[in-house]
């Protein structure tokens, strides 16, 4: 008895250790960025790196201005895509669609969520940066297609399964009868779903679109193929941008010969992760709140 | 007719037309890639390393690439697996369950979930020249583990809350310690799940570019030790497409085709051992 107990307060150790490493992962990776980030930080102050828009790393000079732009940019582009795309998709899964339907269409949407990034990158290149090259002269504009757009669309897809997936079990924890509530009252459907299933379930529909943000913000491989990276803050879609990501993974060569260059790309990395972290934080504490909410009432 | 019917007519036809473009861009992006890939996909593709003058679009096929990338995968996954699957037993209502740390140890995987893998491949730089390993399988190894861990401790733990906790008291009830009831009875329940958490991380692992390109470096050769840098498919499919060659960039097409396959082969894989390991739940 007295062995068995010895083993399995050993293991209780094991997995605390396990579990611990794993919870402080996160704080690692901040702490390594920051203390390889410091030395830059020590030369430049933080206010220049951020806004300044001269990138001439062999004069000295790191202003990520144009990056950041560029990140945001891109970004937004693809939110203000996906969002309608998939509040409505997820509404329909959840509210309209029949069994089948759905046995087919979320299974789908999971395998997009599996493709690499690097084929998103090809499909973009392959079919987006044609598509928008094209559709740039009814604006008066030309383009190579390498552009904000571009970028923002393979984003779009991108995100398309962390919202609709997140938004699709949000709407359906919003419990039955508030909708029966609704449509006793004589409400259509529609009616129902929009005054009533929507409103309950915003703040998870929100963090839905919070997390997909997060996600877009980071991504790197499929933006950079199809962005054009040009180092200046664009003005319109159809202007070319070089993301953050996009330019640590470019001059990555860098990193081990110019240590304050790398200290620079390094401190893009810290700054990728604190705007994913605040954002992801954000999206999980209202979702742990939504739930709460729906299990208790 | 009613202004309230057109309205639900209005957006059902919105809804309905939204699920089409979600779905409908996934089966664009297989057809677009497929189509361009497969004519150039052939037996020597998957069986032979570049030959000399390759990258000029001679002779050759990324059997490196392929090798490597699984190579990385597997590693990953498997030292991912030894620490992730304590972790997640370890966020059993019997340990620590309902208690502030493992609220906060969720929080913190669901943070790194969302963490770009770019800044993986940043972070495992560091580590790397820290302990002064070059690129090499080794390194490309240690940044998947971290990045498929968050994956897999958190798709494991959805599993393992689901397993019903009357089929723990019992085991306590005849005896067993914790530890026994956890491997012989939550370590059997789980094992359909933990298949899926476990493929879903490979995958993820597998296809995942930005967070190699600094650490696994690439080679035309095939990896013998754990300190040789190693090729991997997305990188394949990167810098291929990258060359001014046509011929090259049908073989990035190709590549990526291959590339799709091995993920949705996973997919697929895990669907079927899933509904296999299912006889092995006790209820």
């Amino acid at each position: 008895m007295r062995l068995r107990r010895l083993k399995d307060l050993l293991a209780s150790r094991l997995m605390l250790s396990a579990t611990v490493f794993s919870a402080l992962l996160v704080v690692f990776i901040a702490i390594g960025l920051f203390l390889k980030s410091r030395s830059i930080l020590s030369i430049q102050p933080l206010n220049k790196l951020l806004f300044s828009s001269s990138w001439h790393p062999l004069n000295g000079e790191f202003g990520l201005y144009p990056f950041i732009m560029g990140t945001l940019w891109v970004t937004v582009v693809a939110m203000i895509i996906a969002i309608p795309l998939c509040l409505l998709t997820s509404i329909y899964l959840a509210e309209y669609a029949p069994k089948r339907v759905r046995g087919v269409v979320k299974p789908t949407i999971d395998l997009l969520a599996g493709i690499p990034s690097v084929v998103y990158g090809l499909f973009g290149l392959l079919l987006i940066v044609p598509l928008t090259q094209s559709i740039a002269p009814i604006f008066g504009i030309t383009t190579n297609g390498y552009n904000v757009l571009s970028g923002g669309i393979v984003l779009a897809m991108m995100v398309f399964p962390v919202i609709i997936s997140i938004s699709e079990e949000v709407i359906e924890t919003v419990p039955y009868g508030m909708r029966e509530a609704s449509l006793a009252l004589g409400a259509t459907k529609w009616q129902a779903t929009k005054l009533v299933v929507t409103r309950g379930a915003l703040p998870g529909i929100i963090a839905a679109i919070i997390l997909g943000f997060a996600r877009a913000f980071g991504e790197t491989m499929a933006v950079l193929m199809v962005v054009g990276n040009v180092a200046k803050a664009p003005s319109s879609v159809f202007d070319p941008a070089y993301p953050l990501p996009a330019l640590i993974a470019n001059n990555y060569g860098e990193m081990m010969s110019v240590p304050q260059y790398g200290s620079a790309l390094l401190f893009a990395a810290l700054v990728l992760l604190v705007v994913v972290f605040l954002f992801s934080v954000g999206a999980r504490l209202i979702l742990v709140r939504v739930e709460r909410r729906y299990r208790v009432g | 007719m009613d202004k309230r019917i057109l309205e639900e007519r209005f957006f059902k036809v919105l809804m309905i037309g939204s699920t089409f473009i979600v779905v409908g861009s996934l089966f664009a992006l297989f057809l677009v890639v497929v189509l361009k890939g497969a004519p150039a996909l052939s037996l020597s593709m998957i069986t032979q390393t570049p030959k000399g003058g390759y990258y000029l679009g001679k002779e050759g096929g990324v059997l490196n690439a392929i090798v490597g990338s699984l190579c990385l995968g597997i590693g990953a996954t498997v030292l991912a697996l030894i620490i992730a699957l304590p972790a997640a037993l370890f966020l059993q209502k019997d340990y620590i369950g309902g208690s502030r740390f493992a609220t906060v140890t969720r929080l913190s995987l669901d943070v790194l979930w969302g963490v770009p893998s770019i800044v993986y491949g940043a972070f495992g730089f560091i580590i790397m020249v820290y302990l002064g390993i070059r690129a090499s399988l080794l390194g490309g190894i240690i940044v998947l583990t971290l990045l498929e861990l968050p994956i897999m401790v958190r798709a494991l733990d959805e599993v393992v809350r689901r397993v019903p906790q009357e089929l723990k008291y019992e085991s306590y009830a005849i005896g067993a310690t914790r530890l026994e009831t956890t491997i012989k009875i939550v370590c059997r329940q789980i094992l359909p799940g933990a298949v899926t958490a476990v493929l879903l991380a490979f995958g993820r692992g597998i296809g995942d570019a930005a967070s190699i390109l600094f650490t696994t470096g690439y080679t035309d050769r095939l990896p013998h030790s754990l300190l040789d840098p190693v090729a991997s498919l997305p990188l394949a499919v990167f810098f291929q497409i990258g060359t001014p060659f046509p011929e090259v960039q049908q073989r990035a097409y190709a590549s990526a085709v291959i590339l799709l396959v091995i993920v949705l082969l996973l997919s697929i894989i895990s669907r079927l051992l899933a509904r296999r390991f299912t006889k092995y739940v006790i209820r």
